[in-house]
């Protein structure tokens, strides 16, 4: 076996001193009719050359959405990453590392944690980040589930249905078993409308959970927006895109009392929706009521900064059934990844990013709204991401045309929103040039030929 | 050989004007942000992110990975964590662009392969569980906890059971009963013996025709077999109620024997331990979970199935309670785990878990005579030694002994866990480490139980710091950085 560093000889040498005749006797607490009778069934095993050949076959399978014109976006993005970012994050002793709880063995993880969550504070303009959650998605709902325990009020959360629909679902399916009523407010124009927005707002709502740029790429009105949730006495829980705070407001100044946002455009690769990390700040009063690990500055015995792991009474691991949250392994090799990024980037970096994927995709509209049979779904400003309509609704044709092509032209709506079945969400990073986008609006301008 | 780029932070590297990235100029025509934006939607000035070279930037964070003990470079013997050695194959495999460059929204058809793998995967986890329904979603372990628990909820509301009550021993991890709230339950503590195991008197006591779920570490945190299971199994069943196996511990019995045989129902697996993919320094892990077929049609949405044209996402399935994550899952940490299946089938993993067994039966029994072990003189993957008599002699803490042992080169044991065992050091060695390891260790561990209190209590002494001040550090919370408190 590759991995187990004993001989024959070494294992009979530990049996006896163990003093037992086999491996066998050592199982011996296991009752015998608890055992498995026979063997399991899985494949034989495979060699390093075998298994990289499979491995490879199966990778070949897949299109590769690097390697195309990709415009596929929905929180997920096709961004550049530098090549210090995979130096640093492929360190050894960085991602063969555990949870840094023994703080004096563990000084390099936790001072990148400190800077990750320093760093995002910067980019948030919020008082306080965690060290990271699982993705945008579970980050979102854990922000619910903190304004409801800050809050006191945890008979009615309010979101949008301009809010990604994943994050939506995960709400659902965790608020399934308590007493919570979620309201979602339509957007018919594709942004949250004030007006509909406070006819749902009560005195007995956590929170108003909105995004910005929102799934369609549009632009909310949160200053608005967060007036209304604040008037209640309900906190606004912000779902941001990192990359568009290069450019845009920070969440802190519009009075954001909880960020979140799915960390994935930070220097992490698209990787099939995972590993990805969960961002989340908040403000300093809200602070003891974060799920998730956060790393404080202290000194050492001689005087010197460090770094621990702090605030764990928060955590399950001491507080069990009455913790913040059940959370206990994050998403520590995407974090570094993201501070790795975010100071490679400086600020320069950042806004530079955001004005590339901010141009280029308004480019983009309006090649393609130029198009007789194509039109903008929505007029709402929007940062890289937009809707197009087809109107001759061949949405499914004009992808297979464009992958054809070795462009990856969109996301269909139809499978969250079914008046939009006849929509793409296109998604446009610093990464597409102008031939790219060119050759996007030629084919999705093509007539389809007809019965196909 | 510190130096000031590693015990700086970044931004006290900070110079206005250097970057490590430059973007390329814009190839479409230019217009300005406030051109296409509302002036009230922008910032002023761009984020006050620190501003660093290339060079700096490298060796900044190089130097700061060089201050972490981890298992490339240490015997990190952390209990209940299983800190294997994470194969380097599965890392060029997980970072092939085939496999890391698929976007989440790709159609199936331009990703058969990636749906083929997490097929098998599926497949290769229901069958080492006993339990034909999988997910893949969940994102770590605690995640996969909590997914199982809201699938059973749901199993119950659909068959008509007001059930409300989750039951789980005093010695599981916290995120069992964390879990539990989290998922809208009410939790119930049940006790243990003082052999460590399940007190079946008091579950008999707790058991009603409310209990949802009855949680169990098996082994459980002691390192030990509860050789009660199917009793336990048994008398949870009769009353209606789910068995839920917490799997943190799968290391010790894969291939001897499976959970869903000996009673469970269902179960959540940590890939980044059983199957070995790295830990990150805090993730990422993930979380997927086996459930027995009446609990499958609940499992969170989409499933990978095989049809006639190949591998799809199945989102087709009324019953499911939804999502628990974006996207599909942590799927790079899952090629990592379909690698090291791959690599060992069904010979192969029993091999490990009974090197892994080996291994902390070798340590335990060099260790016992002057570290006692409070519960038995055999163990599965790991045992709990306590440092309870040394504190009486001589006031030497399970703490003392876990910072002097980073002196002698070796990761700490997990302390002070699991909370029945008085000044608990918690020991994992698992079956990649060789008998020379495990010797230099106990070794270390003898010697180190002898040496002058004053000694133990200031240690450890040869890392980049001595012992930090927590307590500190919680009352003064200082969680990012400013410029007036970065005097080092």
């Amino acid at each position: 076996m590759p991995y187990i560093p004993n001989t024959p000889e070494d294992q009979r040498a530990m049996l006896d001193a163990i003093g037992v005749e086999s491996i066998d006797d050592l199982f011996a607490m296991i009752p015998s009719e608890l055992r498995l009778q026979g063997q399991l069934d899985l494949p034989p095993a495979m060699g390093e050359m075998d298994l990289a050949a499979y491995m490879n076959r199966l990778a070949s399978e897949n299109t590769v959405a690097e390697a195309c014109a990709c415009f596929l976006g929905g929180g997920s993005y096709d961004h550049f990453i530098p090549a210090l970012v995979d130096t640093v994050a492929s360190r050894g002793e960085f991602y063969t590392a555990y949870t840094p709880y023994q703080a004096e063995a563990s000084q390099g993880t936790l001072q990148a944690i400190f800077e990750y969550q320093t760093l995002i504070t910067q980019l948030t303009g919020m008082d306080v980040s965690n060290a990271s959650l699982y993705d945008g998605g579970t980050a979102a709902v854990d922000a619910v589930l903190m304004a409801m325990s800050a809050t006191r009020r945890s008979g009615r959360v309010v979101t949008s249905r301009s809010v990604h629909p994943e994050y939506r679902q995960i709400m659902a399916t965790y608020l399934a078993n308590l007493d919570t009523q979620l309201h979602v407010v339509d957007t018919p124009e594709g942004t949250t409308a004030a007006e509909s927005l406070a006819a749902e707002v009560d005195s007995q709502t956590a929170c108003v959970l909105v995004q910005h740029p929102n799934f369609f790429g549009c632009l909310e009105d949160v200053e608005t927006l967060a007036g209304i949730a604040h008037a209640a006495g309900a906190l606004l829980i912000v779902a941001a895109g990192p990359i568009s705070l290069g450019l845009l407001k920070r969440p802190g100044d519009y009075g954001a009392d909880i960020v979140v946002a799915e960390g994935q455009p930070l220097g992490n690769g698209l990787g099939y929706g995972g590993p990805y990390l969960g961002i989340m700040a908040c403000g300093e009063r809200f602070v003891r009521r974060m799920p998730g690990r956060l790393v404080g500055q202290t000194t050492d015995r001689r005087g010197r900064r460090c770094w621990v792991l702090t605030m764990q009474t928060r955590e399950q691991h001491i507080r069990r059934e009455k913790a913040t949250s059940n959370i206990c392994t994050n998403q520590g090799l995407m974090a570094l990844r993201a501070a790795v990024y975010l100071a490679a980037m400086g600020p320069a970096g950042m806004r530079a990013v955001a004005e590339l994927c901010l141009e280029k995709a308004h480019y983009a509209a309006e090649q393609l709204a130029g198009a007789d049979s194509l039109e903008l779904a929505f007029e709402a400003p929007f940062f890289n991401e937009f809707v197009v309509r087809l109107a001759d609704g061949r949405v499914e044709h004009r992808l297979k045309a464009a992958r054809q092509q070795g462009i990856l032209a969109g996301v269909p709506l139809g499978r969250w929103y079914p008046e939009l079945a006849d929509c793409l969400l296109i998604a446009v990073t610093e990464k597409r040039t102008k031939e790219e986008i060119d050759r996007l609006a030629r084919v999705l301008a093509q007539p389809c030929p007809s019965g196909d | 050989m510190r130096n000031r780029q590693a015990t700086q932070l970044l931004f006290e590297l900070s110079k206005p004007g250097l970057a490590a990235v430059q973007m390329p100029e814009c190839d479409v025509p230019r217009r300005l942000p406030e051109q296409l934006l509302p002036e009230s939607a922008l910032a002023e000035a761009p984020p006050a992110l620190p501003e660093v070279s290339e060079p700096d930037l490298t060796r900044h964070f190089v130097n700061l990975s060089t201050q972490n003990m981890s298992i490339d470079t240490h015997f990190y013997p952390l209990g209940s964590c299983t800190m294997k050695y994470n194969p380097k194959r599965n890392e060029r495999i997980a970072s092939m662009a085939g496999f890391s460059g698929l976007h989440p929204y790709q159609p199936d058809e331009t990703v058969q392969g990636m749906l083929e793998l997490l097929y098998r995967a599926q497949e290769m986890l229901a069958e080492i569980a006993g339990l034909p329904g999988v997910s893949l979603q969940p994102a770590a372990g605690a995640h996969g906890e909590l997914t199982a628990l809201l699938t059973a909820a749901a199993y119950f509301r659909d068959t008509g059971q007001g059930r409300r009550s989750v039951l789980i021993p005093d010695q599981a991890h916290g995120t069992n009963p964390a879990s539990a709230v989290m998922a809208g339950f009410r939790t119930k503590e049940v006790k243990s013996t003082s052999n460590g195991f399940v007190d079946l008197d008091d579950l008999d006591e707790k058991l009603d025709d409310r209990t949802a779920v009855f949680m169990i570490t098996n082994p459980n945190t002691l390192g030990l077999f509860d050789p009660q299971m199917s009793r336990i199994a048994q008398r949870v069943h009769d009353v209606g109620g789910l068995v839920y196996l917490d799997g943190a511990n799968m290391n010790a019995i894969l291939g001897v024997a499976r959970p869903g045989d000996f009673g469970a129902d269902m179960m959540h697996y940590n890939p980044h331990k059983t199957f070995s993919t790295p830990h990150g320094g805090g993730g990422p892990g993930a979380g997927p979970i086996a459930v027995s077929e009446a609990l499958a049609p609940y499992l969170p949405s989409p499933v990978v199935v095989r049809g006639e044209n190949g591998y799809r996402l199945d989102f087709d399935r009324p019953k499911s309670i939804g999502r628990v994550r974006s996207f599909f899952g942590n799927t790079g940490v899952l090629v990592r785990m379909v690698c090291y299946l791959l690599t060992h089938g069904t010979e192969g993993l029993r091999r490990v878990s009974e090197n892994a067994v080996l291994n902390a039966n070798y340590l335990l029994c060099r260790l016992k005579h002057f570290l006692p072990v409070p519960h038995g003189d055999r163990c599965m993957h790991e045992f709990v030694a306590s440092a309870s008599g040394l504190k009486r002699q001589r006031g030497l803490t399970a703490m003392d002994v876990a910072k002097r042992l980073l002196d002698r080169g070796f990761h700490a044991p997990t302390v002070y866990f699991p909370l029945i065992v008085p000044e608990a050091l918690m020991i994992e060695p698992t079956e990649t480490e060789s008998k020379a390891t495990l010797d230099a260790f106990a070794e270390a561990m003898f010697r180190l139980v002898e040496e002058p209190m004053d000694l133990l209590h200031e240690a450890p002494h040869t890392t980049l710091i001595s012992r930090a001040d927590e307590v500190q550090a919680a009352r003064k919370p200082i969680l990012s950085w400013s410029p007036e408190d970065g005097r080092e």
